[in-house]
């Protein structure tokens, strides 16, 4: 399955004849029908308007992220006891904090940290997930009802009351909340991976490929789990907003990213003193956090429309 | 969830020739032993988190300045000393009994702690709920009747907010607004300060136990510091209900039974609101049952916001201050009443839809 994200550039400077290749209704190469396949795809995301503002407030996330030293006016860090607690003004759009820090600096950089969460849960715990999930329903037998016990278990917790009895056994710090936030977020993956080898573990070209001498391995890995990517990387996107939201909140509660990190949702629990005569300290980082959350949302419903047609509404 | 499927499937499994009692019982011990392995699978975790704590739990128990000596047998009577399977063999055994440890942080057993604090997260839960459902199923079965219209869309987008929008967040700036701004409702707490303690704790919820009492002023005062919190907390019921509700009665909506009904003369509304809402409700009753459980987590981060005494405030203070007892025995009773109410649901479900029996 191909990501609308290749294409970009070619359906953006298409000419007629480019046009016309990528329209082609006979593909004369493999190259040009995964061409034309994903040309089709993006047109499909671009008439999605909603999807489209999803999918551009991620990328001005991760153009943020990466340009941070750049666009940021000030230093997130440098404190200034001078300027503290500045209400929004021409030389600090987004006010400053109680020591004196730009807001707009900090939330720039807190964008690289809401980033680092988000990847790094999404590359722990989705291949943990489809794991699970794709040797649970490849094997079946005995493997799969503990496997899926196994999973049901984490299922069976809250969330976030989870997530929390994990920083408290590895102790607060951004890197513990990832893992306790990637512990807790396996568990659908791993559903949804065996659900979708289930439909194919028993297809004729799997028992081709079996009888051609693969191995389980290979078969798992080669065969299986490029099959389940799809369905799993929408329920990921979708995910994400709900990462955000628990990093956020680990944050809040003083048991994710440590200061003087820039993380947002701490900058919510530090503005939080001031709240009633200095609003925008609490305000600004709380509103970085629901912009980007909704995009991911937006961006994980439009992938969910275009990759898997049953749930199109 | 989990459970309800694999139910669901245990009962495919179980039609056929079995007679209607064997399937029953094979249902019920299905039933059963999915519980039995899910709390365990509960207690086994909760244990491992406090294996695994950097904190070590004698010296949380003797202090840092005992002697060998008394740390010694503060160890064996913990029963450090033993064996992780008999360690475990033992906190089963207390968690049954009820017993958690005492709490560091009160120096009383944790679980009268917990007995003391979860009426609020109750209250609160069940006012939020409630509040989600009063609006949430309405607006569903408004998205569904006008799909793709100007309504269905603000619905769709009113959704979308709350599953984006963090819930301390929100809860901090009604503060501001509502509280802080406009002053139109009480602030952070249960009710005002002078109203403490004025009404005997019966049940421990403060709107039954005032209007018991009959002391209204109290009631009123309660509910002023409650309408804030539970509709922060309603608002993310209200986008999980409404989504659903939609989606069901879209489903409804689609049945020749309903084409029926219109062909039979009956008025839109008695289609709408009878018909196809009936069908609605029993998939409804999981959503909500659901939705209730998912407030349990969110109180965690509402209590804190707003100061509200309950079972999320206290995991929350007990794990700032490394209270380790008091923390694992507030995570297993929220995972209990998790596992309780998804089990409860998918027991309502068979109860009043008779073909999921």
């Amino acid at each position: 399955m191909s990501l609308p994200s290749g294409p970009t550039t070619a359906a953006t400077t298409a000419t007629t004849g480019r046009r016309a290749w990528l329209t082609a209704e006979a593909p004369r190469s493999r190259l040009q029908a995964r061409c034309v396949q994903a040309y089709h795809a993006w047109r499909g995301f671009a008439g999605n308007t909603l999807a489209m503002i999803g999918l551009v407030i991620v990328v001005v996330l991760i153009a943020v992220a990466a340009l941070a030293p750049v666009l940021a006016p000030y230093s997130p860090i440098d404190q200034d006891l001078t300027l503290r607690l500045n209400a929004p003004s021409a030389a600090h759009l987004l006010g400053t904090d109680e020591l004196g820090r730009d807001i707009l600096s900090r939330l720039i950089y807190g964008a690289r940290i809401t980033l680092y969460i988000v990847v790094l849960v999404a590359v722990t715990a989705a291949p943990l997930g489809l794991f699970m999930g794709t040797v649970a329903g490849y094997f079946g037998g005995w493997i799969d009802p503990i496997l899926m016990r196994v999973t049901d278990i984490f299922l069976a917790f809250p969330r976030l009351i989870l997530a929390l009895a994990f920083v408290a056994a590895l102790g607060p710090g951004i890197e513990n909340a990832v893992l306790a936030i990637a512990l807790t977020a396996w568990p659908p993956y791993a559903r949804i991976a065996r659900a979708e080898t289930l439909t194919i573990r028993k297809s004729e070209f799997l028992a081709a490929i079996r009888l051609a001498g693969a191995s389980p391995a290979r078969i798992i890995w080669g065969h299986v789990v490029p099959l389940c990517s799809a369905s799993l990387i929408i329920r990921v996107t979708l995910d994400m907003a709900g990462i955000i939201l628990t990093a956020a909140g680990l944050g809040f509660l003083g048991l994710g990213a440590q200061p003087p990190l820039p993380e947002w949702g701490a900058m919510i629990s530090s503005g939080r003193k001031f709240l009633i005569d200095f609003w925008w300290v609490a305000t600004m980082p709380g509103l970085a956090i629901f912009i980007v959350s909704l995009g991911f949302n937006l961006l994980g419903d439009g992938l969910r429309d275009l990759l898997d047609p049953k749930h199109a509404s | 969830m989990a459970t309800t499927a694999s139910i669901r499937s245990g009962k495919a499994r179980a039609t056929g020739a079995a007679s209607l009692l064997s399937r029953r019982f094979s249902a019920s011990a299905k039933w059963v032993l999915t519980l039995g392995v899910t709390f365990f699978g509960l207690l086994m975790v909760t244990f491992l988190i406090g294996r695994v704590m950097p904190i070590d739990p004698v010296l949380a128990v003797v202090g840092d300045r005992a002697s060998n000596e008394v740390y010694e047998a503060a160890r064996i009577k913990l029963g450090l000393d033993q064996p992780l399977y008999k360690q475990f063999a033992i906190y089963v055994g207390n968690v049954v009994e009820g017993d958690f440890g005492k709490s560091l942080l009160t120096a009383k057993p944790v679980i009268d702690d917990i007995r003391r604090v979860f009426p609020a997260t109750l209250e609160l839960a069940t006012v939020a709920t409630l509040l989600g459902v009063l609006f949430g199923v309405p607006m569903g079965v408004l998205a569904a009747v006008n799909q793709d219209r100007w309504q269905d869309q603000s619905i769709r987008v009113l959704g979308l907010f709350g599953y984006s929008m963090p819930v301390f967040w929100l809860g901090l700036m009604g503060l501001l607004v509502f509280y802080g701004k406009l002053g139109w409702v009480a602030g952070p707490g249960r009710i005002d300060i002078f109203y403490d303690g004025l009404v005997e704790p019966v049940t421990g919820i403060i709107l039954l136990d005032s209007a018991m009492a009959g002391d209204w002023d109290v009631f009123l005062s309660a509910i002023d510091h409650l309408i804030l919190p539970s509709t922060v907390l309603g608002y993310y019921s209200l986008a999980y209900i409404s989504r659903m509700t939609r989606s069901f009665m879209l489903e409804q909506l689609r049945q020749e039974y309903i084409t029926t009904a219109r062909v039979k003369g009956l008025s839109e509304a008695r289609v709408i609101w009878r018909h196809a809402l009936g069908n609605v409700l029993v998939p409804l009753i999981t959503v909500i049952a659901l939705s209730y459980a998912n407030l349990l987590e969110g109180s965690v981060l509402t209590e804190t916001v707003f100061a509200w005494p309950g079972l999320g405030q206290y995991i929350t203070i007990s794990l700032l201050s490394a209270d380790m007892n008091a923390v694992i025995g507030g995570t297993v009773v929220v995972g209990a009443v998790f596992v309780g109410l998804n089990l409860l649901s998918d027991l309502l479900y068979r109860l009043v839809d008779p073909r999921a029996r």
